[in-house]
């Protein structure tokens, strides 16, 4: 089996072509065949949503969405699934609540809708008594071992709860009062969902971040992640969406949307948004859509630990912060006699002729190869003449200073 | 007599009530319910109008791009811009690929089951006590598809990730094309999985569709309606927009006539909505929710055409086509899904011969301050229709009728059933206490509860449009 270290560094690095799952479900079988772990069973509920996480979910391919329910999770209740209906379904959720109580696992797809009540959604019967949606997430999330939010719906309420809100929609964590694991995005990566089951199954709870999102796959931003970073960097943007160059300025919420989707990329690592030009619109961010919308305009600024900055100066920020950039490393290096006192003095350019005879063309070439050698010499007798000097390191220095020694005794 | 209530209805997309009534072995009466409610249309309002088609994409997960396209096409008359020949083709090429991949899911992931046993395993376990009449070694090989299937239709979606970025909710499409560019490895890694889609389909997809018929045969009776069929057409062509599949409405499996958008109305006396009138153009007034309302038993309103229930879906469109006329039963549907499942794959390979290399996909648009339009589309499931109005720079009013509201309507307000409601009457039951039998009907309708139920908020005036 995998040590947590490594299990770790395997989700982290996503090959373009293969998906985590892929890797995964050897792991997970092994695992299971040396009885280190058991399928546990899960109860997966619908509440305010698309379907939209089940459907990315079946996209967890090669094995296949079939192969994970058999591997991986033993899903009793799933009404996307199940193959009985009605109250036969029900009764196989209400046996799990009894049999299982402190071992299954809770997963909810879908905002919690608590308008009336919570009557804006209902979802199964109950001796002929309707349940809502919000109703059963208080009554089985107590009782589960994890509580698992998938889809930006489910962990923060997302588009079910744009403004205005109609139907009261609310993120779970906010009506169960438990620690829930967020797994966001609009809809959440395959991978994100069978990695976080994965951890949990073989090591327990992840490294959760302040909104409880799996820090494996949402520790970093797009921003830092994204293949035209340097576009940014270069102070080039499109100025329309399908441009090349960063898409900042058409309303890419990559600076603010911490997720992996740059190194995974989607469906199969075919493709990702901003690869296809698309600016990114911030689905797995806790302010998805309200924050993220207008999605075509960019965001109003940037705020780092010392500034604001604003996107219209931001460009021209960056070519000046370049430049500055440069010239600081030139600076830093007449300092440290790196740079050869020719270039300070500057050398006069050959002034280039086109040769008109042979001789002629032989000759320029003579006097090129002098030149160049003499500097050749010079540098050499430069490079001889410099005295030779240890580097002190920050500790050695902080040592001399307190007149600690060394544990070698120098 | 008997009353039964099936809650949830399982293997569906979000959740359905249905309770029939029993007699002699056959339902006469029957009434199916939504109970999810979220109100996507209000929240529209306010917004940017550009952001119309990323945004009501998350109505749904399975069928995201057919909102996508709707909410494009409303935005295109809005802003009066059309796409680049190859900005359609690639539009075209996106929603191609989901909706062979929704037709390929919930063949193998949904509705097969209600005819084969699955693996003893829960979610398989329980399964009702139904016939199951395949034989052992065919129910076998048909299960074996089943997996096939699954990766079939995560092959479609990839296929659509290569222009659409990623999906479920495509990122790409915007009124004038499609941001991706249209590459030569990008074009031929598409047509490498069309190809080995539209074999697969032909093989096996259509061979499973044709041991189920042979087997069930007496569900081509059941499961009939009175063969009302509106389709609004799909698949603009580039430059002409003239559509693929041509728009058209069937009366009692008559002859096709020309679709008027000004004669679809809806209706609230069984919906959970209060208003003063019950009648209603979709003009008059908004709509506010009431959860307590007597009589009420659905989140969907009625869609009416000229006062009458239709119903759309691949069969709708067979019909209107005329490739299809053998009946309106349950096989008859899932027939032409699948015959259409194949259509759809060899038009993609001729999109794809059309495409210009290197030619622009998207060209660039200020959309106006003010403005209005319709989109009107078919979707997987049916008729799918989007309207929008600008004011300011901020959408101010915008609807949706979708597939599901014509399907799965209650009944309107002279309580006349919705086409559901219909195909469900005198189909026989063997068994009170499993009732697979209601099931069978209504998955043949692939139906989306997350689609359908909405505010309406409608638009004071809705233009005549001819597609």
């Amino acid at each position: 089996m995998l040590s947590r270290r490594e299990f770790i560094q395997l989700c982290m690095s996503a090959t373009v072509g293969m998906s985590l799952t892929e890797y995964l479900i050897p792991v997970m079988h092994s695992a299971i065949a040396q009885s280190k772990t058991t399928k546990p069973p899960v109860i997966w509920l619908e509440l305010g949503s698309c379907t939209g996480n089940s459907v990315s979910l079946e996209n967890a391919i090669n094995p296949s969405m079939e192969q994970l329910l058999t591997e991986i999770l033993d899903v009793r209740y799933h009404w996307l699934l199940n193959v009985a209906n009605g109250d036969d379904a029900t009764k196989a959720l209400e046996d799990t609540l009894q049999k299982e109580e402190g071992k299954f696992w809770l997963i909810i797809e879908g905002a919690v809708m608590t308008a009336d009540n919570g009557r804006y959604n209902e979802i199964f019967l109950r001796n002929g008594q309707m349940v809502t949606g919000m109703e059963a997430v208080m009554e089985i999330a107590p009782k589960a071992k994890y509580v698992i939010s998938v889809g930006d719906c489910a962990a923060f309420g997302g588009p079910s709860a744009a403004y205005p809100n109609p139907g009261g929609a609310k993120g779970v964590w906010e009506v169960v009062k438990r620690q829930v694991i967020n797994i966001p995005g609009c809809p959440a990566h395959p991978d994100w969902m069978s990695g976080t089951f994965s951890h949990l199954l073989l090591y327990g709870m992840p490294e959760l971040d302040s909104y409880n999102r799996p820090l494996l796959f949402f520790g970093k931003t797009i921003h830092d992640l994204c293949q035209r970073r340097q576009q940014f960097e270069d102070g080039k943007f499109a100025d329309f969406p399908g441009g090349e160059g960063c898409l900042y300025k058409v309303g890419c919420k990559g600076p603010v949307t911490h997720a992996d989707c740059p190194l995974r990329q989607w469906n199969h690592g075919v493709n990702w948004p901003v690869k296809a030009g698309a600016p990114c619109i911030g689905c797995a961010s806790p302010h998805f859509p309200d924050g993220m919308m207008p999605f075509y305009n960019h965001l109003p600024d940037i705020k780092t630990s010392f500034t604001t900055l604003n996107v219209k100066k931001i460009g021209a920020r960056m070519v000046a912060l370049g430049t500055g950039a440069v010239g600081i490393h030139l600076a830093f290096g007449v300092l440290k006699k790196r740079i050869h006192k020719h270039y300070l003095k500057g050398t006069k350019p050959i002034e280039v002729s086109v040769p008109e005879t042979l001789e002629q063309a032989k000759h320029d070439l003579n006097e090129l190869m002098k030149q160049k050698n003499t500097l050749l010499v010079k540098t050499k007798k430069l490079e001889a003449n410099r005295p030779i000097r240890h580097r002190k390191c920050w500790r050695h220095k902080l040592a001399e200073f307190l007149h600690i020694k060394d544990k070698s005794g120098e | 007599m008997t009353m039964k209530t099936i809650f949830p209805m399982t293997r569906v997309h979000e959740p359905l009530r249905v309770d029939v009534e029993i007699q002699n072995g056959k339902v006469v009466d029957a009434m199916v319910g939504a109970t999810l409610f979220r109100g996507f249309e209000n929240m529209m309002v306010g917004r940017d109008p550009c952001d119309a088609a990323l945004f009501t994409q998350r109505i749904c997960g399975i069928c995201s791009s057919a909102h996508a396209t709707a909410a494009t096409l409303a935005m295109q008359q809005a802003f009066d811009v059309l796409p680049t020949p190859n900005g359609q083709h690639l539009m075209n090429l996106i929603f191609a690929a989901d909706i062979i991949q929704n037709h390929i899911r919930h063949f193998y992931v949904l509705a097969i089951y209600d005819y084969i046993k699955g693996p003893n395993m829960p979610p398989y376990t329980p399964r009702p006590e139904g016939d199951y009449r395949l034989p052992q070694k065919l129910n076998e090989e048909l299960l074996a598809h089943t997996k096939e299937g699954m990766l079939k239709a995560m092959r479609a979606h990839e296929m659509l990730a290569i222009f659409g970025a990623k999906i479920p909710m495509q990122q790409t499409i915007l009124p004038t094309g499609v941001t991706e560019q249209a590459t030569v490895d990008r074009l031929s890694a598409y047509e490498g999985i069309l190809r080995e889609l539209t074999e697969w389909v032909e093989k096996v997809y259509l061979y499973d569709v044709a041991v189920l018929t042979d087997y069930y045969k007496d569900y081509y009776s059941i499961g009939s309606t009175w063969g009302n069929m509106l389709s609004y057409g799909m698949f603009p062509q580039a430059i002409t927009g003239k559509r693929e599949y041509l728009p058209g409405v069937i009366f009692e499996k008559g002859k096709v006539q020309p679709l008027d958008v000004s004669k679809i109305g809806e209706e609230i006396r069984h919906s959970w909505y209060h208003d003063e009138i019950l009648t209603r153009n979709p003009g008059e007034g908004t709509t506010v929710p009431d959860r307590n309302k007597a009589d009420a038993y659905s989140w969907i309103k009625s869609p009416r055409y000229a006062g009458t229930a239709f119903e759309g879906g691949a069969l709708a469109r067979a019909w209107i086509s005329g490739e299809y006329w053998r009946g309106t039963g349950v096989m008859d549907r899932i027939a032409a899904r699948a015959q259409e499942t194949l259509k759809i794959c060899q038009l993609a390979q001729e999109w794809l011969a059309q495409i210009v290399l290197g030619g622009p996909t998207l060209l660039k648009y200020t959309p106006p301050m003010q403005g209005e339009g319709v989109g009107l589309t078919d979707a997987m499931r049916g008729a799918l229709g989007h309207w929008i109005k600008i004011k300011d720079g901020k959408i101010v009013h915008y609807q949706i009728v979708t597939p599901t509201a014509w399907n799965f309507s209650p009944r309107d307000n002279q309580g006349k059933p919705g086409p559901v409601e219909v195909a469900l009457l005198g189909t026989p039951v063997a068994n009170p206490e499993d009732l697979v039998e209601i099931g069978r009907v209504i998955r043949s309708f692939d139906p989306c509860f997350t689609c359908a139920v909405h505010m309406i908020d409608a638009p004071e005036n809705i233009p005549i449009i001819v597609v």
